[in-house]
């Protein structure tokens, strides 16, 4: 099968979401949304670059209340999208929005950067049309993720034999993996990894078997 | 899977229709049941009859600068005195609505994007009481739109950012026109020849929101794209077919993308947006 931008027919028709734009305000959340997930916890200061069309449109289209509201958790579809900067505000969470004249590839890039303490994660995110995404890089790693496929997400200790306890949940259960990218924040902390399987099934009880795993912090599924 | 609208043409001779074909590419690409994939859509066909029902009854974007013209065509379709036809004049009310109720941040769905989300369900809105089509065969306009939408899509670009206008309205007006064609009983090649009248005459639009909203003239550009679908189908079912073959048009829509300077791909740094009523608005809802 050829490599498509698009492969589902609902990526034409929906998603279902709060306007005003799919790339610049649902796009815009599910990147946020994304990056939540692989930071894994709420983090204390946000920062957000902006680039070319994001750069110069974002508070007409609602992309900065909308990038917030995903990192806050909040869905595309979700009504509290609109006062999501607010909510940020009185959660005392600080965010500064800064819009950059550098050149990228796509038009529709930010990229996010999460602090918590020591932690630190920052992740370069795309919006392609229609409300879907890429997720271009990780913590300066480039990598190439479309969220079309189901993904797992997952935070955990750096610790040996990580990867093959959670690899051997999916091959127990006769599921493949196409991608798998794995990175760190530095030796011993905080790991990720982004794993994309050819297969929704059973996406339940995997999360339920990764979350049990011995230095495991969080695991999130993308549909 | 179909990569061009060629294949998706082809292809579906050995279905039922199209709209069986695209149910049943996605469930061998997704893995979910047929039957949760038409739950999936039926959601999105509620989201657009509610966000059709809600801007006739008048709303208001946040900005002010658009809103209540959809209740204004209703008012003026139920006088009955008027030039064109009335299921155009409705298509045209109900994109008019949906976008409405987009620039104000309500809730409505992409096809295939927000800013172009009136379109496909301004056109279905109005002629599925007229084609007597029951609520499967409404769900089934929607697979066929989104099948050729897919096709324009993969060879070419639905973001104003990426392509313009015409990957936003152009491509929303293109998947309706056939959808509409395949409702009305007309041929895959029909269908195909009224998404190549439509691409043709939208090429080279472009995308130039005033202050960077979704508004002007987003919601007109909804409207007269609306017309274009109906009038579109029309011209394919009387048997009016197309010089320049459907996928040479959809390739030919994605170079002018490319070769469109980016100041007319939703940056706001031309056109309408660098008129000085568009300058001045923008300073009076921004302040600098």
């Amino acid at each position: 099968m050829k490599d498509l931008r698009f492969n589902s027919v609902f990526d034409i028709i929906g998603p279902v979401m709060v306007g005003p734009s799919s790339s610049h305000t649902a796009g815009a959340a599910r990147i946020g949304k994304v990056v939540r997930s692989i930071f894994g916890e709420e983090p204390e200061r946000i920062t957000i670059d902006l680039y070319e069309s994001f750069a110069k449109t974002y508070r007409g289209h609602g992309t900065d209340v909308a990038i917030v509201g995903g990192l806050l958790g909040m869905e595309p579809d979700d009504e509290r999208l609109a006062d999501s900067l607010k909510i940020a505000y009185d959660k005392g969470i600080k965010v500064a929005f800064v819009p950059k004249s550098d050149k990228v590839d796509h038009p529709n890039t930010t990229k996010i950067t999460m602090v918590k303490g020591d932690r630190k994660l920052t992740v370069t995110g795309v919006s392609i049309g229609g409300g879907n995404i890429q997720i271009s890089e990780i913590n300066g790693f480039k990598i190439s993720l479309s969220m079309g496929t189901p993904t797992y997400i997952t935070i955990h200790q750096d610790v040996a034999g990580m990867i093959a306890k959670v690899t051997d949940v999916f091959s127990s259960r006769d599921i493949n993996i196409g991608t798998m990218t794995v990175t760190r924040e530095s030796k011993g902390e905080k790991a990720i990894m982004i794993i994309e399987v050819d297969d929704r099934k059973d996406h339940e009880e995997i999360l339920k078997k990764l979350k049990s795993l011995k230095n495991m912090d969080n695991v999130t599924f993308f549909e | 899977m179909f990569y061009t609208v060629k294949d998706l043409i082809e292809q579906s001779h050995d279905y039922p229709s199209i709209a069986d074909l695209m149910i049943t590419v996605e469930a061998e690409n997704t893995g979910r049941s047929k039957d949760k994939i038409r739950s999936l859509m039926e959601r999105n066909l509620e989201a657009m009859e509610h966000s059709v029902k809600q801007g006739i009854a008048g709303v208001k974007s946040v900005t002010g600068l658009t809103g209540g013209d959809a209740k204004r065509m209703d008012a003026y379709i139920d006088d009955g005195d008027f030039l064109s036809g009335k299921p155009i004049l409705e298509a045209v009310r109900n994109a008019i609505a949906v976008n409405e109720v987009n620039a104000k941040m309500g809730l409505i769905c992409a096809t295939p994007t927000a800013g172009s989300a009136g379109v496909l369900a301004g056109v279905l809105m109005a002629v599925r009481d007229r084609l007597k089509m029951t609520r499967d065969e409404q769900v089934d306009f929607l697979f066929v739109a989104g099948a050729f939408g897919l096709a324009i899509a993969n060879n070419s670009s639905i973001a104003g950012a990426e392509g313009g206008c015409q990957a936003e309205v152009g491509s929303a007006s293109a998947m309706a026109a056939a959808a509409l064609v395949c409702a009305k009983g007309g041929t895959a090649d029909q269908a195909g020849y009224a998404v190549a009248i439509t691409l043709q005459n939208m090429m080279g639009l472009i995308c130039d929101p005033v202050a960077g909203l979704v508004e002007v003239p987003c919601v007109k550009r909804n409207a007269l794209g609306s017309s274009q679908a109906m009038i579109s189908a029309d011209m394919a079912l009387a048997g009016i077919k197309n010089v320049i073959p459907v996928d040479e048009v959809v390739e030919a829509m994605h170079r002018v993308g490319q070769q469109m300077p980016s100041i007319f791909k939703e940056t706001a740094e031309g056109g309408l947006a660098t008129t000085p009523t568009a300058l001045k608005l923008k300073k009076e809802i921004f302040g600098d």
